[in-house]
């Protein structure tokens, strides 16, 4: 393996999770719902994933619980925000705090033990392939996931009649329920769907990335994705560019640092912050980029009148 | 009559049970993490029960774990204070001051802070010397490795961190004079995800060996993936890497907390400023594996040297990494510039981050 082929598959891995946790913030907001609550959604996928693993042997079962896990994560965000209509963004904050106390309450007897880990799937004949081949032919199933993802949500939001009705809901709930689409429902499907895809980056965190429980292991990475968000203002092809170039500059930086090249750590650090901010930056320039993409009803809490 | 007796019988009793009470010292600790991390806050966790074993009934312990470092710490310490724990252990860097400002209030009861470096008339702090590891690691990296380069994956800049950097440097080069360290710093004490992708950074760009001032096992778990060997820290971590492992640096906490918690017992307890080492059983190395018994031997051998004071990582001839020379031929550091050291040794491919 050379360097170049060692490094961009570091760069898969560190991406992966940010992609999935990203893509499904992504159809959440587009239906109007700002669910700050990933990084807990994330940090209960990673938990569960790996005690079910653990448990059963089975790294397959570990990511589908995990997902599930984060799924029913979210669905209690749901339940509070939609049905109850209370504050999406403390409530969202509050579903982290939650996530992070009650995952390190699950994985308590499990820290610092050796997990199971998901085995690459390799394709016969294309993974041979020189660097495409190990890159995107022998990758873990939760890759291969994110990948199909990225192009399932794609066509679902710009392509199908349900894609379209959901971006309704975001940008105008008040005209959406007039037409007799259900934003309550809609909503709820989105925001399991978002819950969904940060419980398997979660799994991939504790399956994949570094097969183990450690308390907190989420570490940032569901602010960094809804970050991410923003950053591709609210298109899947762009979060996918996002989250690579994201871990592209993880991953650049450490080895910059091995190379012993003579930039403070703690900056290097900070670059991937950074670029976001840069990235904010001029997408908010940009005003009537911002006006485009942005739903228009998200954070807004829909109480239909009856 | 019955009924006196009865009175009397239950007058002793409770006495007795007082008096059993009075006689049993209570040692409290204040945990930074949770007490089974795999880590620092669970090395501690052992020391604690090594007290209720050696002492038994004689002794109640008490633990807070997750106390962060912040104001939280000053309300769980004084809490620990009032609730009549003789001897309280708390142990972090962040504790420091915390710990100064409750003793204040409490003169009576017995505190000792670890990994600081100020005291009162009831605060100790005491310390471990990790770099004495460091060193013995070095030697067998030095021997072990094909390339002569071995990663370091540090957390923070501070003096601690890049003592052992140093110490690991010296110990190798000792063995291979042109011995080279590649150095990542993470910027975090916890962080899985971050520690394994320095790991992997370091190996894909040539290191064969790996060593890390980080809690978590996933360094470990990268090196048993990729097929080379590691050091592990705080705990013995062969668990994450059975064929990885070389050894590893154990704080053990045991024998110093039953050695102050007796002074207590003995109302010999004073203030005082410890740092100790291999030769107190403070710091003890995890068993040597996965190497040739040559290197075993060697290994072994200096930690033999190094326990009964023959010899210290930090003697002379040093050169810093600037060429200027810091240690004259056969001159020991002193603590002092130990506990402030700012600066890397000849060696390390790498800018120290100020």
């Amino acid at each position: 393996m050379t360097l170049i082929e060692a490094v961009l598959l570091t760069v898969t891995t560190a991406a992966t999770p940010l992609l999935l946790a990203a893509l499904g913030e992504l159809v959440v907001e587009r239906s109007g719902v700002l669910n700050l609550g990933v990084e807990g959604m994330i940090v209960m996928g990673a938990a569960i994933a790996f005690v079910a693993a653990k448990m059963t042997g089975n790294p397959y079962f570990g990511a589908l619980l995990g997902a599930l896990a984060g799924c029913a994560f979210s669905l209690l965000f749901g339940f509070l925000t939609l049905t109850l209509v209370t504050n999406q963004v403390a409530t969202g904050l509050a579903l982290t705090i939650l996530g992070l106390g009650l995952s390190g309450m699950i994985g308590e007897s499990y820290v610092g033990e050796p997990g199971v880990q998901l085995e690459p799937i390799s394709f016969p004949f294309l993974s041979e392939l020189p660097l495409v081949g190990p890159l995107l032919f022998a990758q873990d199933i939760i890759f291969y996931l994110s990948i199909a993802a990225v192009i399932g949500v794609s066509w679902f939001l710009f392509r199908s009649r349900l894609g379209l009705q959901l971006r309704a809901i975001g940008d105008s709930h008040g005209s959406a329920h007039a037409l007799g689409i259900s934003v309550i429902k809609t909503r709820y499907c989105a925001v399991m769907f978002g819950g969904l895809c940060a419980g398997l980056a979660g799994a991939q965190l504790s399956l994949v990335y570094t097969p183990q429980w450690v308390e907190n292991m989420s570490a940032g990475r569901g602010w960094i994705a809804l970050a991410l968000v923003v950053f591709a203002s609210w298109r899947p092809l762009r979060v996918l560019a996002g989250a690579y170039l994201f871990g592209a500059v993880t991953i650049g930086q450490l080895h910059a640092q091995a190379l012993g090249i003579a930039i403070p750590s703690q900056f290097l650090s900070a670059l991937p912050y950074l670029a976001t901010i840069v990235v904010l930056v001029i997408i908010s320039r940009n005003r009537r980029l911002t006006l485009m993409n942005t739903p228009a009803s998200l954070g807004q809490p829909f109480v239909p009148d009856r | 009559m019955k009924k006196t007796l009865l009175a009397l019988a239950a007058v002793a009793a409770f006495s007795f049970a007082a008096s059993a009470a009075q006689a049993a010292t209570k040692v409290c600790f204040v945990y930074v993490g949770p007490k089974n991390d795999g880590g620092w806050s669970e090395a501690h966790d052992i020391g604690r029960q090594e007290i209720e074993n050696h002492f038994g009934d004689k002794v109640e312990t008490v633990f807070l774990e997750n106390v962060s470092e912040g104001p939280d710490a000053e309300r769980a310490i004084e809490r620990l204070a009032r609730s009549g724990c003789n001897l309280i252990f708390t142990t972090s860097f962040g504790f420091m001051e915390p710990t100064l400002k409750v003793a204040k209030k409490f003169p009576d009861v017995k505190f000792e802070h670890a990994t600081g470096y100020k005291t009162a008339p009831n605060v100790t702090n005491y310390n471990s010397r990790f770099y004495q590891g460091r060193y013995i690691q070095g030697q067998i990296a030095g021997k072990m490795s094909e390339v002569g380069v071995a990663g370091y994956i540090a957390s923070f800049p501070i003096p601690e961190v890049v003592m052992g950097i140093n110490s690991f440097l010296l110990g190798a080069q000792s063995v291979n004079p042109d011995f080279q360290l590649k150095v990542v710093w993470v910027n975090t004490w916890a962080d899985a995800g971050k520690e394994a992708d320095a790991a992997k950074a370091l190996i894909d760009q040539g290191v064969d060996i790996l060593t890390q001032h980080t809690d978590t096992t996933a360094p470990m778990q990268i090196a048993a993936e990729r097929g080379i060997k590691a050091f592990g820290q705080a705990l013995d971590m062969i668990e994450a890497g059975p064929e990885t492992q070389l050894t590893a640096i154990i704080d053990s906490w045991g024998p110093y907390y039953i050695k102050r918690t007796q002074a207590v017992m003995d109302g010999t307890w004073e203030s005082q400023s410890t740092w100790d080492g291999l030769v107190d059983g403070i710091l003890t190395m995890a068993p040597y594996t996965n190497m040739p018994d040559d290197v075993m031997k060697m290994a072994m051998e200096t930690e033999a040297k190094i326990t009964n004071g023959e010899f210290e990582p930090f003697t002379g001839p040093i050169t810093k990494q600037d060429g200027s020379e810091w240690l004259k031929e056969g001159e020991v550091a002193d603590d002092g510039s130990l506990l402030s050291m700012n600066f890397y040794i000849k060696g390390v491919d790498d800018q120290l981050p100020q």
